[in-house]
């Protein structure tokens, strides 16, 4: 047999048919479903007289729409998000799909939940109406996001009609430095390959750096590959993959565990596998980054400055002269003297534990910047619960932080958590897109220690300055 | 699905990379239940000031590119969320073809779902029909798909690739689930094998 990557071996192991030219039908163990990108799709099965083909294998959770209040249960003041919470919960309990609704505890954002509850397994095919789905490559799952059309086609089918991508390896070799955490690998990469570097491949992420992270890491790691324009992004499993899912709620027990356990072990790429693409990183080398423009590839490290546009080429001038406009930033500012009117610590790419632990951690003792607006959102009600139990919550509250329940919040804008015009947002989500965050909104993406120690300062700020 | 076979249009002029897709529909047009009417919020960051009224010198408020059907545009178009709405809105503005040098993976899927065509040639020839949308009517551009073919003003000939299965469905306005519904006794088979090999899933 030849060699294979872990990806070719996933793939294998989903294809249903296959044509001469190279379009395929490949089986999907997983499918998520949020409120936004479903009410079509379940119109569309309506419209047909369909069924969903596979609804134990179908999870539907709401997490965009869904205010972060505590009064949230009772009400969601916008109408056209509550519409499209109850269409959820209709067509959820209408076609008999998995379903947490914003009562149960177990609610949040997609991408928290889905491993939180154990459907995310190695080895798996897991699809969402979501570009972060990428995520779940974590686990070596082969995990993308898909549109509304694809939406129906599973829910219909259980398939997906696709073609292969082709293979490309991001090596982080050596230790990572202290203060320096996922999110800088990630967005490390992105500045180093592009918004389109992965575009048409499917990543996995390897070396001593990367085996090195917990699963908390690499889901922060894997959820940005979209933002590097890659089809996935994958690690393959290895004992601490096992021991996160290992008692998950859904994860196999028993006999069905150690069957599971010895094809799971078997998921990892050939020595000699092929690779289309390789990009290597000199893990000693990274440092605490944060983003200064529009697209996550505009990456600097926290102690340099803003760049001038016409250092770039390639048509990025232009771009990068409209981001500093709106971004309402001067070449040649140092990053550090950036002051920040907001914090948003959560979204599905730092709003587990961990990243609570690591924000809370810079916090303690501290206190939120006088006027500086900052929130911590728990990706999920089961996290959110944890760290109540380990006293973070009263870290957070204590420092001038606000609680706030589970839920996509301010990463995309489409609840009442929203930066105004000219906001300036320290942030832990995944786009600092134009109006990403709210209309004229000024989004710095870094990381949850990054994103405390600005709270605590006010300003964009190198965290190992605070440790 | 609306088929596509051959058009002579309008192309508008968007020279930008990385057009994401907050850019083509932000998040407040997410929340309706409908594929339909979105054409309005097309753009709405860059085609309307904050009072809602129009930015005249964006190139959609302009004549004659308010009638584009074809869109010229850097590269990485459609990067971001995988959002359909982008799609919808293009579709729903009228816009049935983008020429672009790269486009985001998800992105260009779902044009394909919407009779849209995404067509990727070198940077130089976008360029050099970037220029010839720069002149608007004066300098309509054909694309068509049978022959994969962009005729540019002058006559001149730009050729592409795409996916003969995409082509075929684009050209036919074909619905793929019914497409794989046909192939209802390959997944049968598939699952059983599954339930046999992988219980746990």
């Amino acid at each position: 047999m030849s060699p294979k990557t872990l990806y070719d071996k996933i793939w294998d192991a989903h294809l249903v048919h296959e044509d001469e030219d190279g379009t395929a039908l490949l089986y999907i163990d997983r499918h998520l479903v949020h409120e936004v990108t479903s009410p079509q799709a379940f119109e569309g099965l309506r419209l047909a007289g369909r069924a969903v083909r596979a609804p134990e294998r179908t999870i539907a959770v709401p997490d965009h729409n869904v205010p972060t209040s505590a009064d949230r249960a009772d009400r969601i003041d916008d109408e056209q998000s509550r519409i499209q919470v109850e269409a959820l919960d209709r067509n959820a309990r209408e076609f008999g799909v998995v379903y947490y609704p914003v009562s149960d505890v177990r609610q949040g954002i997609v991408h928290i939940i889905g491993p939180e509850q154990g459907w995310t397994l190695p080895g798996m095919t897991v699809v969402c109406g979501d570009s972060h789905t990428s995520t779940h490559g974590a686990f070596g799952a082969l995990a993308h996001g898909i549109g509304t059309s694809e939406v129906e086609h599973v829910l219909a089918t259980q398939t997906l009609i696709t073609r292969k991508s082709k293979n490309m390896k991001v090596e982080v070799t050596g230790k990572l430095p202290p203060g320096v955490t996922a999110k800088d690998i990630t967005l490390s990469i992105i500045g180093k390959t592009g918004t389109a570097g992965g575009t048409g491949h499917v990543i996995e992420y390897c070396g001593e750096a990367i085996r090195s992270l917990s699963m908390e890491g690499r889901m922060t790691l894997c959820n940005m590959a979209i933002e590097g324009g890659a089809r996935a992004g994958l690690i393959a499993p290895d004992e601490t993959t096992f021991d996160y899912v290992a008692g998950r709620p859904h994860a196999p027990k028993g006999a069905a565990w150690e069957a599971a356990l010895a094809w799971w072990k078997t998921l990892h790429s050939d020595a000699d596998a092929h690779w289309d693409k390789v990009v290597t990183l000199d893990a000693s080398e990274i440092v605490p980054v944060v983003t200064w423009g529009t697209s996550p590839e505009d990456v600097v490290p926290i102690t340099g400055a803003v760049p001038d546009p016409d250092s770039f080429a390639d048509g990025k001038a232009e771009s990068a002269k409209r981001a500093l406009e709106y971004m309402g930033l001067a070449p040649g500012t140092p990053l550090s003297e950036i002051d920040i009117d907001t914090v948003f610590i959560g979204s599905c790419t730092n709003a587990r534990i961990e990243d609570l632990r690591a924000a809370a951690e810079v916090v303690k003792g501290r206190k939120v910047k006088e006027g500086v607006r900052a929130m911590i959102v728990p990706g999920s009600g089961l996290v959110r619960a944890q760290a109540e139990e380990e006293g973070l919550a009263d870290i957070f509250k204590e420092a001038g932080f606000d609680w706030r329940l589970a839920g996509c919040s301010m990463c995309l804008g489409m609840n009442p958590d929203q930066l105004s015009p000219g906001e300036r947002c320290a942030a832990t989500s995944n786009r600092n897109f134009e109006g990403r965050q709210g209309r004229g909104g000024r989004t710095h993406l870094m990381s949850p220690a990054m994103a405390a120690a600005a709270a605590v300062t006010g300003r964009l700020t190198d965290v190992r300055e605070l440790t | 699905m609306q088929k596509f076979e051959r058009l002579t249009a309008i192309a508008a002029p968007l020279p930008l990379i990385n057009v994401d897709t907050d850019m083509i529909i932000p998040k407040q047009y997410l929340k309706t239940i409908k594929r339909t009417g979105l054409g309005v919020a097309l753009f709405d960051e860059m085609r309307y000031d904050a009072n809602g009224d129009e930015v005249p010198d964006f190139v959609l408020n302009r004549a004659p590119w308010r009638d584009a059907e074809i869109l010229v545009a850097g590269a990485n178009f459609g990067c971001g969320s995988s959002r359909e709405h982008a799609p919808w809105a293009l579709e729903d503005f009228g816009i049935r073809c983008i020429i672009a040098p790269s486009f985001a993976d998800i992105f260009h899927n779902n044009c394909f779902k919407n009779g849209i065509l995404p067509v990727v040639l070198p940077q130089a020839q976008v360029d050099a029909l970037m220029q010839d949308a720069e002149q608007g009517g004066n300098a309509r551009l054909t694309v068509d798909l049978e022959k994969q073919v962009v005729v540019g003003a002058d006559g001149t000939e730009y050729p592409f690739e795409i996916d003969p299965f995409k082509k075929h469905c684009l050209m036919e306005g074909l619905d793929d689930i019914g497409l794989t519904l046909g192939r209802a006794a390959e997944i049968e088979s598939f699952e059983s094998r599954l339930a046999a090999e992988r219980p746990w899933v």
